[in-house]
């Protein structure tokens, strides 16, 4: 028998992708009030804020920011940066503030208007000079957010020969799935030739391997495992969660095919007590198509080195053995950012009740949900669960 | 946002790096206790946690542990160089660097290639180690 940890008792999502008539505080706001609707709470229901930061305004204390000008009163506040996996950190962060009795009842929300606020270009440049490349001994060489990453692939491809079709495949797979979001960025379907002759950007990284830059905001409320079965929604619990730190710059890591989600994965599953033969739905932060790659084989979902393989043929596709992302992701759902994960946390939750719609994978009871900072550096893996599961 | 190039900001952990940088010699600190050299620079040995370290000199001699061919700058400072090379390089001493490889022909870039230190003049103060495919 698994302990739930929490229940997530709503979900939000603000317009996504191009929204150029919303700031960054009305973005959070219309995805905070959508999760309020959907839980049948109201702000004076809600006594934890959880946030992360932002790069399009300079805000001082972001979760207080955040909350004054939704007018939450709240007795815990928290602004959290794990980078990527900020999305998955701030559940389970909700989890730890209500088992102390800090407070009840917890909105995380987060995300901005990343692309309206200046342009593609500017958030590019912005993120390269943001701190993800070592300011002294990396930075001054010029990579990419991107190039980071292309450094992984290339590894990657050199010791176990993964192919540049083999993460095509992951950008068609997630743009299939965008096709079936109402709300993502980019819907049009793209074949593996669409990917291979998008223009290379890095080697051996490609425009489409590539997430996009989104404007957006998602929000979850969280609540205890109690409380939550007395909502209007179905519950969706939190079974377990795990952390994993390989490193903070990629250029001094000495093993870069593999990351810390072995670690963060090994935690979550112990924690829940579940196999990897009991997920039937995986949300993995795919902020590169080499990022899902990497994680399907350091989550355990196959061998070290076999991910390339793994991708193919449907397999993560919805209908496939291991739906992967079912939302579209950062590479096609939409990436606003901090806030970006986040909207894989909202995905798990429709799953597992149940409401997926188009995208629904059938009997879905257990999830997991990874989120990824840094270059592979820092990971947070949750899974979660119908309560049918706990 | 200022469209320079970035130029490393020598603090009091780092600088001895980039004063053998600037002589054009490569240097990193060694653990005396272990033995092990590390990068990027920390006050205590990230392997025994000593605080006895030494700066010494590498070999500058390394591999290609993995490289990118940059097509789009991150900002205006690096568009004039697209393509360039970026790459990590495992130095013989064990530590790895972010670097920037500099070869007649981007191509012909490959992991494993042996590799040797160069440096770049980046201004009156610093020094940019950089590396090219050792010539056999």
């Amino acid at each position: 028998m698994t302990r739930a940890l929490c229940g997530i008792v709503g979900i939000g999502e603000s317009a996504v992708g191009k929204v150029p008539d919303r700031s960054a505080l009305q973005l959070q706001s219309d995805a905070a009030n959508a999760a309020l609707t959907d839980a049948g709470l109201s702000l004076d229901d809600i006594d934890g804020l959880i946030t992360t930061p932002v790069r399009v305004e300079p805000w001082n204390m972001p979760c207080g920011v955040v909350a004054s000008y939704l007018g939450v009163r709240p007795s815990y506040l928290s602004t959290l940066d794990l980078a990527g996996a900020s999305g998955t950190a701030m559940v389970h962060h909700a989890a730890m503030a209500i088992a102390s009795g800090q407070c009840t009842t917890v909105l995380c929300v987060a995300g901005q208007n990343l692309l309206s606020n200046r342009s593609r270009a500017h958030a590019v440049r912005q993120m390269a000079e943001s701190g993800a490349a070592h300011p002294q001994f990396e930075a001054p060489y010029g990579p990419l957010v991107a190039s980071n990453y292309a450094l992984i692939a290339r590894r990657h491809m050199h010791e176990y020969g993964t192919t540049e079709e083999q993460m095509a495949e992951i950008a068609v797979t997630m743009r299939r799935h965008a096709g079936l979001n109402p709300n993502a960025h980019k819907r049009d379907p793209i074949s593996v030739s669409d990917v291979l002759n998008s223009p290379m950007i890095t080697s051996p990284l490609k425009m489409l391997d590539c997430a996009l830059v989104s404007d957006g905001a998602a929000a979850a409320i969280v609540t205890g495992a109690e409380r939550a079965r007395d909502l209007r929604q179905k519950p969706v619990c939190l079974l377990g969660q795990g952390y994993g730190l390989s490193h903070s710059y990629i250029g001094e890591y000495r093993n870069l095919p593999t990351c810390g989600a072995v670690e963060s994965g090994r935690q979550a599953f112990a924690m829940a007590g579940l196999e990897r033969s009991d997920i039937d739905v995986a949300q993995l932060y795919d902020c590169f198509t080499i990022t899902v790659i990497i994680e399907l084989e350091d989550l355990g979902f196959c061998e070290k080195g076999e991910g390339g393989a793994f991708v193919q043929g449907g397999r993560i596709g919805l209908g496939g053995e291991l739906p992967v992302t079912t939302h579209g992701g950062l590479l096609s759902g939409g990436h606003c950012g901090l806030g970006g994960g986040f909207f894989h946390v909202l995905e798990a939750v429709r799953q597992l009740r149940g409401s997926a719609g188009a995208r629904q994978v059938e009997n879905a009871n257990v999830a997991l949900v990874h989120g990824n900072g840094g270059t592979i550096a820092i990971h947070c893996t949750l899974i979660l669960g119908g309560e049918e599961a706990v | 946002m200022p469209d320079e190039r970035p130029i490393p900001s020598p603090n009091p952990g780092t600088a001895p790096y980039w004063k053998a940088a600037r002589e054009h010699r490569l240097a990193l600190p060694r653990c005396r206790d272990c033995g092990k050299f590390h990068s990027y620079p920390r006050a205590r040995c990230p392997f025994c946690g000593s605080p006895r370290l030494a700066w010494e000199p590498c070999s500058g001699k390394g591999t290609i542990y993995s490289y990118t061919e940059v097509f789009r700058a991150p900002s205006k400072a690096f568009a004039g160089e697209v393509p360039y090379l970026v790459a990590i390089v495992a130095l013989e001493e064990g530590p790895h660097l972010m670097t920037r490889l500099v070869t007649a022909d981007n191509t012909s870039a490959r992991v494993g290639q042996p590799v040797d230190v160069a440096f770049e003049d980046l201004d009156d103060e610093i020094s940019l180690p950089v590396f090219k495919v050792t010539q056999p």
